[in-house]
């Protein structure tokens, strides 16, 4: 099963390459990776893409936990969250009917031309995997001349924040990783 | 007060309670050796040329394991910090607390392929615990706090600081912090008491229990407590290979080391309890055999510092997370508080009684063949005439097997072997390491003819320092664990495993002025090593002993406990 994990990292030399080789040397995926600044200086927050069963992902959460500069490790998927990506492509738009098409795709799904040329344009669009799936396979047909997507970055619904805290105060080990056993 | 970065260093080892240092000086650390030979007297910093790096981070390692202390090695860039990689990573899978410090080109070269440059954080990054690159003399005496820390904090580990040679030679002002705290690593040492509570209740009522200890006790210092849970809640108890001595071998509820080369009775426990508690273990496959069929019956206590080691091998019914010792006194408490609340211990004698059968039926036993010396008997004896009170190191391979199984480690920390890396040349070395921390003791480093030719050059280490480390090699002209799987699961077919060409290791030994014996008779190996023993300095005792004796029980390879050879 896909898990989009987040993970806060303090952003010194090598960091990037510590989380990479963690997953390389114990066989785990990375299927898409993102990563940028956060509000707090000298912290990134990557947000990447990865699957595999529970004991997997379970063991993936505890071992990038463990990495010394680490701040925070959230496999997302467990909670209520939205998730975006952006994609920007260069497709054919040769004068009429093809222009007309892609242009009502991009108005059909609340895409932006960002640049425009005699016969392609530079489309870009925000959304879910899915709908970017399906923005793209609309749009193979009529000629994708490049393409390049971000990958997801995902946050926790505020809800879903708001409960955690309540049962963090709960819970006088809210540090504690392992799921509760009965 | 200003000093240059090649002092800051050696102060800051002064304000951590670094004694020893083992090293190699090269290019890139000649700023701080000329500092060494310059200040170390003064600054109370004993410094020990090894003779090849590898050997450097295995002294360390030796020194680390037989104290708790943090140990510490020095080397130069490019092929110094290359050839310590396999030391440090034996120091990772062993959870060593180690400090080594390298020397890497001036920080404008670096990048350029210059002469001797390596990316040793690069190349190190995944067999060490955290390792930094200083790149200003600012940053080095927080770092070093920082390593230390680190190195010896949670589940300990191994730390490399990489030192450009310009920043040794870089001039700041040295303030050593006195705390230090990592926003993003906090380990966690107190055991959620729900947890615990669960857990002791789980101990309670369990009929066929086995409460199972690995180096995680010993690294924590929890024998005591491990001791205490024992005997109050009457736990036959096993030790893995690496927690060896953190339960004494000679009390009656010890069951000996478990695994593949455990005892029959202490796998025919583990594989049919009905609760198995480990202390600081990791259910590692030379521990569990096929994890499918291992102890299928039990549910599982997994106490352990590290939340990754917790469910990674085997599913875990009450886990704790936290340190050995603390967990284990939460637990004493817990358990005289159930107890007070009238819960009553389930009664074990018919499961002590099993035990004490299957114990009685295959016990770890050897045939004697007349003149030739067993390998078995050498341990035996070894046993018998240090009363069990050495600092024992082992290399790898059947020695190592036969000592963890014959010489009854009563005390932590006496025992030390490369347990998860199962690195070739470490044992002759981690003894000088656990003979420097220990001048007035007796240690012996037991070692085979194979991994003793990958480090033997210490030899000049030990007669240049009249260290005292006693070698007993145990030859039999063969790597002799490889030759015993190539007979038994490869048809006799001895590929690459006969060393058809040794020195003559009593001559080679003299050659660097170490004195050395010989034995190559069955009635020669008392006399051999009383003599030995009680000669002062570093000494080689040969025994040349059966060539082709194998150790029993085994589990092969993939199999289940219960399918182990006995003989």
């Amino acid at each position: 099963m896909k898990h989009t994990i987040s993970i806060h990292v303090e952003n010194e030399f090598g960091m990037l390459t510590r989380i990479a080789g963690l997953f390389s040397a114990r066989g785990y995926q990375i299927d898409t990776l993102n990563v940028a600044p956060t509000l707090v200086p000298g912290v990134s927050r990557m947000t990447l893409t990865t699957h595999g069963n529970d004991h997997v992902i379970e063991q993936i959460l505890q071992q990038t936990r463990k990495l010394i500069k680490v701040r925070k490790v959230n496999d997302m998927t467990a909670s209520p969250h939205v998730e975006r990506e952006m994609v920007m492509l260069t497709v054919n738009a040769h004068q009429g009917e093809q222009r007309q098409e892609v242009l009502s795709l991009v108005e059909i799904f609340r895409a932006r031309v960002v640049d425009v040329s005699e016969d392609a344009f530079i489309l870009e669009l925000t959304g879910n995997a899915e709908k970017v799936e399906a923005f793209i396979g609309l749009l193979k047909p009529i000629g994708i001349l490049d393409i390049v997507r971000t990958g997801p970055v995902a946050m926790t619904r505020v809800a879903a924040v708001r409960a955690q805290q309540l049962a963090d105060e709960e819970e006088e080990f809210s540090e504690l990783t392992l799921n509760e056993k009965v | 007060m200003k000093m240059r970065g090649a002092r800051i260093l050696l102060e800051a080892l002064r304000c951590e309670g670094v004694k020893h240092v083992f090293g190699y000086p090269g290019g890139a650390v000649l700023h701080i050796y000329d500092e060494i030979v310059q200040t170390s007297e003064e600054l109370g910093i004993t410094h020990y040329l090894v003779r090849h790096e590898q050997g450097s981070l295995f002294a360390a390692a030796g020194y680390s394991q037989s104290t708790g202390q943090t140990g510490v090695a020095l080397v130069t860039s490019g092929p110094g910090g290359t050839n310590a990689v396999t030391g440090i990573a034996n120091a990772f899978m062993d959870s060593i607390p180690v400090v080594v410090f390298t020397g890497q080109v001036p920080t404008h070269l670096i990048g350029n392929d210059a002469f001797q440059e390596a990316d040793l954080t690069g190349i190190t990054r995944s067999c060490t615990k955290h390792n930094y690159l200083v790149k200003k003399v600012e940053d080095l005496a927080p770092t070093i706090k920082e390593a230390f820390y680190v190195a010896s904090s949670g589940r300990p580990g191994p730390v490399l600081v990489d030192l450009p040679k310009d920043v040794t030679a870089q001039v700041c002002d040295f303030s050593y912090p006195e705390t230090i705290e990592l926003e993003s690593y906090k380990p966690q040492v107190y055991g959620n008491p729900k947890h615990v509570r669960r857990a002791v209740q789980a101990m309670i009522e369990a009929e066929r229990p086995v409460l199972y200890i690995g180096g995680g006790a010993i690294a924590a210092g929890a024998e005591q407590e491990v001791l205490r849970l024992a005997e109050r809640l009457n736990l036959p108890t096993t030790c893995t290979l690496m927690g060896l001595g953190g339960f004494p071998a000679n009390h009656p509820l010890s069951l000996g080391m478990l695994g593949m080369h455990g005892g029959y009775w202490t796998n025919m426990a583990v594989n049919n309890c009905d609760l198995l508690i480990s202390i600081g273990a990791r259910f590692d496959d030379r521990v569990t055999g096929k994890l499918s069929e291992f102890a299928t019956g039990a549910k599982f206590i997994h106490v352990d510092i590290d939340p990754s080691c917790i469910g990674k091998n085997v599913r875990c019914d009450y886990p704790v997370v936290g340190d050995a010792r603390t967990v284990g006194r939460q637990m004493l408490q817990e358990l005289e508080a159930q107890l007070a609340d009238g819960a009553k211990i389930t009664s074990r004698d018919a499961w002590h009684a099993q035990i004490a059968e299957w114990r009685r039926q295959h016990p770890f036993d050897f045939k004697e063949d007349g003149d030739v010396i067993k390998p078995q008997y050498v341990i035996h004896e070894l046993r018998r005439i240090t009363g069990g009170r050495a600092y024992v190191s082992a290399d790898v391979g059947q020695h190592q097997m036969w000592t963890a199984q014959l010489y009854g480690f009563d005390q932590p920390r006496q025992w030390l072997n490369s347990g998860g890396l199962g690195a070739m040349g470490y044992g002759f070395p981690a003894a000088i390491g656990a003979q420097v921390a220990h001048p007035g003791e007796l240690c012996v480093a037991v070692v085979g003819d194979g991994g003793f030719q990958m480090s033997l050059n210490e030899l000049a280490t030990v007669k240049q320092y009249n260290i005292p480390v006693k070698i007993l090699l145990i030859n039999n002209g063969y790597l002799g664990m490889v030759r015993q799987w190539q007979e038994q699961f490869y048809e006799h077919r001895y590929s690459h495993s006969d060393m058809e060409v040794a020195p003559d290791f009593v001559r080679l030994a003299e050659a660097y002025g170490v004195p050395a014996l010989r034995a190559t008779r069955r009635d020669e190996v008392t006399h051999t090593l009383e003599k030995g023993l009680n000669i002062p300095g570093p000494v080689l005792i040969e025994m040349q002993v059966a060539r082709e004796e194998n150790v029993f029980p085994i589990v092969p390879a993939g199999a289940a406990l219960k399918d182990m050879i006995l003989a």
